[in-house]
């Protein structure tokens, strides 16, 4: 035996090795260790053994055993012809399954939203899996050429010019805007008491809108002589393409570097021309489909992931902007975020859908489905800024300043060092507000819009398929819809943060 | 003689109404190793941090290689390429392996290829000894590695003067040796080097000049034999008697 006490100890046998006393492997010994260690722990798996029974088993009843699997309306649903307790009426779900996805969309049309789906699918798998190559055209794509492919698929429509005629015109209206705000002012100089001054800003708007109106007149004229030829989109595509190609050249460097810039911008268009040929933009492209008859998961979708990507970045801007040393980015930022975060969602809902309209120029007008996105992307986005901001503040000071050592421009830190170490700091929260987004989607249907429940809800009204358990079933359909999407980002970004923690594992 | 590399004069700075560096004046020649030592809460780190510009100060001058930094930080960009700087507590970027911290700055500041970058990384991984860790995490090294790697990653931008604020201290006793030898090999090859440090043995064997700092001022700059045999301001005495025992 050892003798610890006396001041000198040398070992003499080594021990040999021995099996523990208790079972601590396999089923028995997990049994043992994690279920049953402790008379808390026991009262803990009594309680959570009979939860889970109270719960699964009339689920499972419910949703398989008790259920109805096919029939042509709803007396196959009800009890008296079933011949049992009546669970789940899965025809009506079948029946109602188009209306669920689609909506109102035309059924001849209904190809265009399938095709938005796999092109959706297409892009963001691969995008998703990290092994697989070509990240930044992958993204590219999904980001930004298929958001506009998308809408011209979904919504119809083509297009009557390009890059110059948009240019063109949102500078007129920008103009027009300012010369009628001066009018606005001269007119109130008519009956005020600064009656003088006011006529003096006036017509100094005025002025300066006119200045602005003979600046632009060349693009105007450009544009005016583009619209009146034949073949204006081609005319002004062409046009367009040259006019950036150039300016990718320049700022890429010119002679010397410039060559990959103008040969990525012009292989950009030709793909863009290739878009417009095989769409028929420029021939009015696909018949419209207004987005009042948008509805179901494509209304879901739409909202969710048009929420989803747009949030992010306005809530990244947000946050830095909090941080930033400039007076009047931080006070804007910081006002914009706690008003955003002060109103409910439904506030802001109805607000962009009732009342945005009365203070928008007469003639301008926003799709209400667009309102209603932009609504929920700035409400999101102020919340994300705030998950980003948290995700900041734990970056050390020192990260900054090696980096501003190392000669790294404010932008060039923060894109490279700040940024990627902060969200990924916040990824739980980030998706946690990408997962609230999803399902506060369905709020969408109190200003109209018929989301997924909305049109769920609708198809309750259906006299054909009304039975007892039709609602059950229902919600209980647009649960498990909702549930799969939203476990499978929480799963997604488990992964994500694994993986880019790779740092953090020793 | 040439120019000096680091030339301050006449700086002064507050933190708002505490004047933590005053009337310093300071001129570094080319090649030159210089250690800055003094009690915690003298200003040493302030000013070496006044010369690339991660602080600003209020009165004076610092030319760096003929690049002139006022009070208003005119050239920051400029100065900082020319100057690199090792902290206390290493600052690596802790998402980035070992080779992407040392080729970051060369790819985004100076537009190297990437190819180039590495290579160009490899040979210093290889001079601080630690070729083979380049695809590690910071995280997963000891903290003596991780300041030789911060040392290469700020030779990797060539820098012309490197600045060492107290490399040593945040360090395990048995690391800070690695340290200091990596740090003698560089003062071998001749680089203009300002160390603030309380290492003696390696302020006797590396410095061209010791400069003591007291309460924001220069109180006595010396050759090492003649700062440690015969220091003159009473101040200093009492420092080296508490730090030399
Ligand atoms: N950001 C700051 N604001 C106010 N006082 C500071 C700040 N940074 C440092 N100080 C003060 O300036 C003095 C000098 O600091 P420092 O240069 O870090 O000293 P040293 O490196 O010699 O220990 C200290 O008294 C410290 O408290
Ligand atoms: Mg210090």
């Amino acid at each position: 035996m050892s003798d610890i006490a006396s001041s000198s100890f040398v070992r003499r046998d080594l021990l040999t090795e021995r099996p523990a006393p208790v079972k601590t492997t396999g089923f028995v010994g997990l049994m043992r260790t994690r279920l049953f260690n402790s008379p808390t722990n026991i009262l803990l798996t009594i309680v959570g053994a009979l939860l889970l029974w109270f719960t699964i088993v009339p689920s499972v009843r419910f949703l398989m055993v008790d259920a109805v699997w096919s029939g042509k309306d709803r007396t196959a649903c009800l009890a008296e012809n079933a011949g049992f307790a009546v669970g789940a009426c899965w025809p009506y779900i079948q029946a109602k399954l188009p209306q669920l996805i689609y909506g109102f969309y035309p059924e001849a049309e209904r190809w265009r939203v399938n095709l938005t789906f796999i092109l959706a699918v297409a892009l963001l798998v691969p995008l998703l899996v990290p092994r697989l190559p070509a990240k930044g055209l992958n993204a590219s794509l999904f980001f930004f050429a298929f958001p506009v492919v998308a809408f011209f698929l979904l919504h119809g429509g083509g297009i009557k010019g390009f890059g110059l005629s948009w240019t063109a015109g949102l500078l007129e209206l920008f103009d027009d805007s300012i010369i009628g705000a001066g009018q606005a002012v001269l007119g109130l100089s008519k009956t005020s008491a600064v009656a003088p001054l006011l006529w003096v800003v006036g017509n100094f708007i005025v002025l300066v809108g006119t200045a602005i109106s003979w600046l632009i007149l060349p693009l105007t004229w450009l544009r005016d002589q583009i619209q009146g030829a034949g073949q204006s989109v081609w005319a002004d595509f062409a046009v367009t393409t040259a006019v950036v190609s150039l300016i990718a050249f320049g700022l890429g460097g010119g002679l010397r570097t410039g060559w990959r810039a103008l040969a990525s911008s012009i292989a950009a268009f030709a793909a863009i021309a290739v878009v417009i040929k095989l769409m028929g933009l420029d021939r009015g492209g696909l018949p419209v489909v207004t987005t009042n008859l948008w509805g179901g998961l494509l209304v879901t979708l739409v909202v969710s992931v048009t929420g989803i990507v747009t949030s992010l970045p306005i809530g990244i801007a947000l946050a830095l902007g909090r941080r930033s040393s400039i007076p009047l980015i931080r006070i804007f930022s910081i006002a914009f975020i706690e008003f955003w975060r002060g109103v409910p969602l439904i506030t802001v809902l109805f607000f962009a859908t009732y009342m945005l309209p009365l203070f928008l120029p007469g003639n301008f007008t926003v799709d209400g489905l667009v309102r209603a996105l932009i609504g929920i992307a700035l409400f999101t986005g102020a919340y994300q800024a705030e998950n980003v901001r948290g995700g900041l503040a734990a970056i050390p000071r020192g990260q900054g300043e090696a980096a501003a050592a190392l000669g790294l421009s404010w932008w060039k830190t923060t894109s490279l060092i700040v940024l990627p170490q902060g969200l990924r700091h916040v990824i739980p929260n980030l998706v946690n507000s990408f997962i609230s987004l999803f399902k506060d989607t369905s709020l969408v249907s109190i200003v109209a819009l018929f989301d997924l429940l909305g049109s769920l809800r609708a198809s309750f009204s259906d006299p054909k398929w009304s039975t007892p358990s039709t609602a059950f079933t229902g919600f209980a359909f647009a649960g498990i819809i909702y549930f799969i999407f939203c476990f499978g980002m929480s799963r997604y970004s488990l992964f994500v943060e694994h993986r880019l923690n790779a740092h953090r594992r020793n | 003689m040439s120019d000096p590399i680091v030339k301050i004069s006449g700086l002064n700075k507050w933190y708002g109404d505490f004047h933590v560096l005053r009337d310093i004046d300071l001129a570094v020649e080319k090649g030159e190793r210089i250690v800055i030592c003094g009690p915690s809460g003298s200003g040493k780190s302030t000013l070496i941090r006044c010369i690339n510009a991660l602080e600003e100060f209020q009165e004076g001058e610092i030319v760096v290689d003929g690049i002139a930094l006022g009070p208003n930080l005119k050239h920051i960009d400029a100065v900082r390429r020319e100057v690199g700087m090792v902290f206390q507590s290493f600052n690596l970027f802790p998402h980035l392996t070992v080779l992407e911290n040392c080729t970051l700055a060369p790819i985004w500041v100076r537009n190297i290829p990437k190819k180039d970058a590495e290579i160009n990384a490899m040979k210093f991984l290889e001079r601080v000894k630690i070729p083979h860790q380049a695809n590690k995490f910071p995280g997963q090294m000891s903290g003596g590695q991780q300041q030789r790697v911060a040392i290469a990653r700020a030779l990797t931008m060539n820098p012309k003067v490197m600045l060492f604020d107290e490399p040593t201290s945040a360090l395990d006793p048995e690391m800070v040796k690695e340290v200091l030898d990596t740090m003698v090999d560089l003062a071998e090859e001749g680089m203009t080097m300002l160390v603030v440090t309380h290492e003696m043995g390696f302020a006797r064997e590396v410095a061209n000049r010791v400069v003591f700092m007291d309460a924001g001022q220069i109180i006595e700059a010396n050759t090492p034999n003649e700062f440690f045999a015969a220091p003159q301001h009473a101040r200093t005495k009492l420092f080296l008697s508490q730090i030399l025992r």
